[in-house]
């Protein structure tokens, strides 16, 4: 076993015990904090997969900007404390599903996995790394949906804006 | 290399976390950010077929699921808080207006 593939293994461990933290936690607030922590980890697991852009996408994005705003609204909006009951029914049913997703999709990829057909190193190498290998095809075969994500952005910031501000107004 | 196996079963571990959160949590804030870690399984599970199949097809589409991610938390969190200058909860138990 090489020691990427060691990390891989650690920072796969570490990310799932930080998710389970995030989905477990009481306060809200700490939530976020392991939410970070899954994020770094996420992003480490991303590099040992040839994805070093995405890496310092998930970590500027993700875990400085999504993380960033939710403890902002988490400050403005005061939640209940102490709350006695932190889940309703639903949870029977959310882990029955869960299991039979786990096994659903754990058999299929134990059986057939698809095999290597090309090398990503040394395709990315070619065209000068990562980052201006993902640019090459996201604006020449991928314009139009990068566009589209765009005006998708616009529309976000302005539905926040005006559902955020809506009862300022009376 | 990672076999391709184990990064599916790694992004479906995180995928099933955010499911049972997402399902299962009363706090509106947690079941949101269940709702980000499912869409990372997604974003490790693209970049783990990417790099096994050679291509750079996997990480473009990530970078779409993180815009759309962002857009997500933004629209999302807007709503938390016109929810709570109108009904004083961050609660989804108590959020039942439309429920039959």
């Amino acid at each position: 076993m090489s020691w990427a593939q060691l990390f891989f293994y650690v920072f796969a461990v570490l990310g799932v015990i930080m998710s389970l933290m995030v989905v477990t936690r009481r306060k809200a607030v700490h939530s976020a904090i392991f939410l970070i922590l899954a994020f770094i980890c996420f992003a480490a697991t991303y590099i040992i997969m040839n994805a070093e852009l995405l890496a310092a996408i998930q970590v500027l994005v993700y875990a400085g900007g999504v993380v960033g705003l939710i403890i902002f609204v988490i400050m403005l909006v005061k939640a209940e404390e102490d709350e006695v009951k932190q889940t309703h029914g639903q949870w029977i049913i959310a882990a029955f599903l869960a299991l039979l997703l786990v096994v659903e999709v754990a058999f299929i990829f134990l059986g057939s996995v698809a095999q290597k057909t090309g090398h990503l190193a040394a395709r990315m190498a070619q065209v000068g790394g990562n980052t201006e290998a993902v640019g090459v095809v996201l604006y020449t075969k991928y314009l139009f949906p990068f566009e589209v994500a765009s005006i998708l952005l616009l529309a976000a910031m302005i539905g926040a804006i005006v559902l955020a501000k809506y009862k300022l107004e009376r | 290399m990672i076999p391709l196996s184990h990064v599916i079963i790694f992004s479906l571990i995180i995928f099933v976390i955010g499911m049972v959160g997402a399902l299962s949590r009363r706090n509106v804030f947690i079941v949101l950010m269940s709702i980000e870690l499912m869409l990372n399984a997604v974003n490790i599970a693209l970049i783990g077929v990417s790099s096994a199949m050679g291509n750079m097809i996997g990480q473009v589409l990530a970078i779409f699921i993180i815009t759309v991610a962002a857009g997500e938390a933004a629209v999302g969190l807007a709503i938390v808080v016109a929810l709570y200058r109108n009904r004083l909860t961050v609660n989804v138990d108590s959020i039942n207006l439309l429920k039959w």
